[in-house]
């Protein structure tokens, strides 16, 4: 059973939008890192999405590049992140990781699957894998029981929604606009549309929009439309602007609220 | 040996690729896409236009005329006996892509990939750059065709490399500093990609090496082809048979597929490539990928690459920055692994003193790069003996090099730069030279991606 779907499904039948909160492993330290990441599940994110430090952040705009940056140096690995694993689930939370592939590759595939579901982890997000490369992975997570988080663009064609969403286990993560992460005003009609369009290649699995969400009215705005709302830079802002888990906490707080007042639910 | 012709520059046809990759980007189990998935419409949208223009015979004419016309082609052959000397006797050719408009082989690919940005209707242009040779010719090719070219370059070299700043900003172009992670090429190239995906629309990004993922691997080779094509042509008339071993300093790897390609299917024909060995592959200060790395993921594809035990790239070293790149095209990894080519490390001490070499024996300026190649040339030559007919390509040239190699030999101090038969020994910088660090400060180089 795929607990990330039973994790969204659960809010659902709330008649609210999950709430998916990003941060990094090992900002500004491995300790701070997990006690933001649990005053986060405390407040109410249902989902926390575990950031494995990596060198080249290439999808990543420049406050999570700052943070991870911080943990590269300080050579924080894939042990810190199954800790992470460990306290988020012990927590709560379904607990994912969320990791450009190198790290994973060079950790072992088999292993870290095998690791991370014995850490209690609901799978992982691979933002530079795609399915059509992700042949080990797949079998791997299939072995392991593990969810496998892909990620459909703007610009994914009709047939590569479909194949992505159908590769995907737990959700699929819908990138809002074309871009890198970061806070943004408006996150926009080309959510919504290409949230309507994942849906019809593949109406049984849960959506969840991310990339430029940083406040509860904007999650509020996404709830109505998708299964869950992530946001990940408005969080590292609170740690890099040192308000740690109290601000991460507040944050969640305002977020949660969001997800709960979307006027229009599909 | 094989013996069929291959097309001249001129003629109207690409020809025929190896084997690989196949129609997915894969050579073996390198190479491929490692992107994000806003990507892929784009990488496709290339592949697709790539395909249809690399059989278009307009676009082949085009391409044809530039070469000619602009960059200067076919680039000569050139045989320097008195260099050969210093290589066991061994025979030794140089390819001169070092006179190539811009001075280096870095045009091909641009030229190249402008004409095909105007094919897919956008109007914009990016590069990365290390020290501003991919820079310089993108914004060259940019000029030329009225595209807009914006170049992301590490913060550290738009300092140390200011001319070449000037040079790109003289023919029009952006340059902007990237203040992100270690600041130098690998960084420029994260950044590259963060401005494509948001600007996709209406922007082509036109990448430096024969990396990265699917289709540029395949089609930055098909454009640096040229060079191995023309030589292979070169050699033969000439000498009626073909080279015992091509040779070609490796960083991404570009100018190294170029010559190489021609002379894969002719197995009597040795392919090495020099990768840049620091101060050698047994400290942690190189750029020797195949030699000192293993096989993982970095900028889009998989290949070798310099990383740690979490999957962190690790930060590279070498007296040129253009060989100063902790990745290495998916086609070297698997010609690696195929045992079709051998690569080896070469230090900066090794290099500079075939850099010293060529200057005092030729006329010839290399740029510090390609004098990689040209040291790989000395040690192979000695190995071989008399008998053996080596070709270089000779990637680069070395204006832009004249101050690193100023204060590496005591700031000119000509005595410091004797080519004496003295220097075959792994020489180290004279005393009064600077640091390497200090040295690569302080150059104006083009790298060889």
């Amino acid at each position: 059973m795929s607990i990330l779907a039973e994790r969204i499904g659960a809010a659902k039948a709330e008649g609210r939008a999950a709430l998916v909160a990003y941060l990094p492993v090992g900002y500004p330290d491995v300790d701070t890192s997990i006690a933001a990441m649990v005053a986060a599940v405390e407040a109410g994110a249902d989902v926390i999405e575990i950031g494995v430090p990596y060198s080249d952040p290439g999808m990543d705009g420049p406050v999570i590049q700052e943070a991870v940056e911080v943990a590269v140096r300080a050579g924080v690995g894939m042990r810190d992140v199954l800790r992470a694993v460990e306290a988020v689930a012990s927590a709560g939370a379904a607990a994912t990781v969320m990791s450009y592939w190198n790290p994973i590759e060079r950790y072992g595939v088999e292993r870290f699957a095998t690791d991370l579901a014995a850490a209690g982890g609901a799978g992982a997000i691979t933002p530079d894998l795609i399915p059509d490369e992700a042949g080990e992975w797949i079998a791997a997570s299939d072995h392991a029981g593990l969810d496998r988080v892909f990620l459909v663009a703007p610009s994914s064609t009709d047939p590569r929604l479909a194949a992505t969403a159908a590769a995907s286990r737990g959700f699929v993560y819908v990138a809002s606009t074309m871009g890198v992460t970061g806070a943004r005003a408006s996150v926009g009609d080309a959510a919504r549309t290409l949230v309507d369009r994942t849906r019809q290649a593949r109406p049984d699995i849960a959506l969840c929009v991310g990339l430029g969400v940083s406040n509860g009215e904007q999650a509020a705005e996404i709830a109505a439309f998708a299964d869950g709302v992530i946001v990940g830079s408005a969080y590292v802002r609170e740690m890099i602007e040192g308000r740690g888990a109290d601000g991460v906490r507040a944050l969640t707080e305002d977020l949660a609220a969001g997800v709960r007042r979307a006027e229009v639910r599909a | 040996m094989t013996t069929t012709r291959p097309p001249q520059t001129g003629e109207l046809s690409l020809p025929a690729r190896p084997g690989w990759p196949d129609e997915t980007g894969h050579f073996g189990i390198f190479g491929g896409r490692f992107v994000p998935e806003a990507l892929i419409a784009a990488l496709d949208e290339l592949t697709e236009a790539y395909e249809a223009m690399r059989v278009d015979p307009a676009f082949l004419s085009e391409f044809a005329r530039l070469q000619r016309d602009y960059t200067g082609r076919p680039s000569p052959v050139t045989e320097v006996p008195k260099f050969a000397e210093h290589c066991g006797g061994a025979r030794v050719l140089l390819k001169r892509e070092d006179l190539n408009h811009t001075g280096s082989h870095k045009i091909n690919n641009v030229l190249g990939q402008a004409l095909l940005t105007k094919r897919i209707g956008k109007t914009r242009v990016i590069a990365e750059t290390g020290a501003g040779q991919h820079g310089v010719a993108t914004a060259t090719a940019a000029a030329l065709m009225g595209l807009s070219c914006t170049v992301y370059m590490g913060e550290e070299d738009t300092r140390r490399q200011a001319l070449n700043v000037a040079r790109m900003r003289l023919l029009g172009a952006e340059v902007i500093p990237v203040t992100t992670g270690s600041r130098t090429l690998k960084d420029a190239i994260n950044e590259a990609f963060r401005d494509w995906v948001t600007n996709v629309e209406t922007t082509n990004y036109v990448f430096g090496t024969v990396a990265g993922p699917h289709p540029f691997p395949a089609m930055v080779r098909d454009f640096q082809r040229v060079i191995g094509d023309e030589a292979r042509v070169q050699v033969l008339e000439r000498e009626g048979r073909l080279p015992d071993a091509v040779l070609a300093c490796v960083g991404g790897g570009s100018n190294a597929i170029g010559i190489f390609t021609a002379f894969v299917p002719d197995e009597g024909v040795r392919l090495i490539g020099l990768e840049a060995g620091g101060d050698g592959v047994d400290t942690p200060r190189h750029a020797a990928t195949i030699t000192g790395g293993s096989p993982g993921v970095l900028h889009g594809a998989r290949s070798y690459l310099l990383q740690d035990d979490n999957g962190q790239t690790i930060e590279s070293h070498s007296i040129s920055a253009g060989l100063d790149y902790p990745g290495v095209g998916p086609e070297h990894s698997y010609l690696h692994d195929i045992g079709r080519a051998e690569y080896r490390p070469i230090t900066d001490s090794e290099a500079m003193e075939a850099f010293a070499l060529l200057c005092r024996t030729e006329g010839i300026i290399p740029a510090i790069e390609s004098a990689h190649a040209l040291a790989g040339v000395m040690k192979l030559g000695r190995e071989l003996g008399p008998d053996a007919m080596l070709l270089v390509n000779l990637s680069g040239r070395g204006d832009k090099d004249v101050e690193t190699a100023s204060r590496w030999f005591g700031l000119g101090d000509r005595e410091e730069v004797d080519p004496g038969p003295g220097l075959d020994t792994d020489q180290q910088p004279t005393e009064g030279a600077v640091s390497n660090d200090e040295a690569v400060a302080g150059q104006d180089a083009g790298e060889e991606l």
